[in-house]
């Protein structure tokens, strides 16, 4: 199965697999003006099996969001046809209205407007745990 | 500013600053008798407590302070659909320094985030409860002579018991801590607690078996099973009689042995204990104001800056 190469845009590689979807659900990545391509399930030697989502637009993303749900993947930024920057997704510290606290007796269930916040306080398990709380992601 | 959030804001010599002021004042009542005259607390207490918010009322006043607040969310604006930072923001306008209990984790940490005047946290729910974490230090320290060196059973409800995930973290700090934490399968210390732990390479053992585990323990720290913290009724009926604490049990403990509670007690220490020398739970009550004097003239005075 072939894919068209994009010309200007943003290329998500190493997803893993099944992720992809959840990725353009929380970048809202339906409300951009330009093409996206979703692949699902593609053969990697690397994964043995592989998500990938191209843009076609050269536009800045929530990195923080794909680091949290894909923190493997790489991000290929690609002008003119070529791919001009090759880009490792870092785990933000911080992540707000990301990720929204499943505790039920967090304060963030009865506040009005307060963001949902967690903090990394782990970078190898890559784990986040809920600022007013505590409880893990 | 300045809060009480967490038993982490207090680096372990301030905790040490905070123990002798509060040993000082037991000596020399009289010299703080007016050292807040002049200033309000507020004791914002929107899931009920009798010796906490007692505590830190009789604090104040023996600091020559006045005490403004409510006891119960029921007689509170948050009744009426208001959130815990339009309260605080609203209560810090009349409150020098405000003391706060709620039922929802992490409610204090909000509330510091929007108040212009000292937040301390009196309780969130089964997360933190860092000035009974206090009283239990300044009582360890008064037992024992010491912070460090010591065998800590802490026993009944490990999972939904504030107390005791605080007092482990402030134990966490000195060296030569060992931890015997001794329950049934479902209030087990939480996950979370146990991978802080294990990540700072802390001594700890999970034991089911409380008279097996006594006669190493320097000190013996029992919980209540709340009823408060259970969804099901079924459940906590079922829990809530795990250990009883009756003088049997205390055969083969050691004679210096310190037994505290954070009380109020249902029936997990029989009254009969109270008179046994090794029973601190009452003098740990009286500790928890006198430390608390301590923490509000520290936080006061860091306010000024």
């Amino acid at each position: 199965m072939t894919i068209d190469s994009i010309r200007n845009g943003v290329v998500i590689d190493h997803i893993p697999a099944g992720k992809a979807l959840e990725i353009y659900h929380h970048l809202h990545m339906e409300k951009l003006g330009c093409s996206v391509a979703i692949l699902t399930n593609v053969y990697s030697e690397k994964l043995g099996r592989k998500d990938i989502i191209k843009i076609d637009e050269d536009i800045e993303l929530n990195w923080d969001v794909i680091g949290y749900l894909a923190p493997a993947c790489t991000v290929n930024i690609i002008r003119e046809g070529q791919s001009v920057e090759k880009r490792r997704i870092k785990l933000a510290t911080q992540l707000t209205n990301v990720i929204f606290c499943r505790n039920p007796r967090c304060i963030t269930t009865i506040e009005q407007e307060l963001p949902h916040v967690f903090k990394l306080v782990d970078e190898k398990k890559g784990l986040y745990r809920c600022i007013y709380c505590e409880s893990k992601a | 500013m300045r809060h009480l959030i967490d038993i982490f804001d207090l680096s372990p010599a301030e905790i040490d600053e905070m123990i002798a002021v509060a040993c000082d004042i037991m000596d020399k009542p009289q010299e703080y008798a007016h050292k807040c005259e002049g200033k309000k607390l507020a004791t914002l207490f929107f899931e009920p407590s009798t010796r906490t918010r007692l505590s830190f009322e009789a604090a104040m006043y023996e600091l020559g302070g006045h005490v403004i607040g409510f006891s119960d969310a029921g007689n509170s604006s948050s009744s009426k659909g208001e959130s815990v930072s339009d309260t605080v923001k609203v209560v810090s306008c009349y409150a020098d320094i405000i003391a706060m209990r709620h039922f929802k984790e992490g409610a204090p940490m909000v509330a510091a985030m929007k108040s212009d005047v000292p937040i301390i946290n009196a309780g969130d729910g089964g997360h933190n409860h860092p000035t009974q974490t206090l009283t239990d230090l300044l009582t360890i320290h008064r037992e024992k002579g010491r912070l460090d060196n010591l065998t800590i059973g802490l026993c009944g409800d490990l999972k939904f018991g504030r107390t005791v995930h605080s007092l482990i973290d402030a134990m966490s700090r000195y060296s030569g801590i060992k931890f015997v934490l001794i329950s049934p399968e479902e209030l087990r210390l939480p996950s979370y607690m146990r991978d802080m732990m294990a990540e700072k390479d802390l001594d700890y053992v999970e034991t089911r078996d409380l008279e097996a585990a006594m006669p190493e323990l320097d000190v013996l720290y029992m919980t209540r099973v709340q009823r408060e913290r259970f969804f099901s009724e079924e459940e906590y009926l079922r829990l809530k009689n795990s250990y009883i604490l009756t003088p049997d049990k205390l055969t083969n403990a050691k004679q210096t042995l310190s037994i505290l509670h954070p009380l109020p007690r249902v029936n997990e220490i029989a009254t009969s204990i109270d008179s046994d020398p090794r029973a601190c739970y009452f003098s740990q009550a009286l500790n928890g104001k006198f430390i608390r004097m301590a923490l509000i003239l520290k936080l006061l005075e860091e306010a000024k800056k």
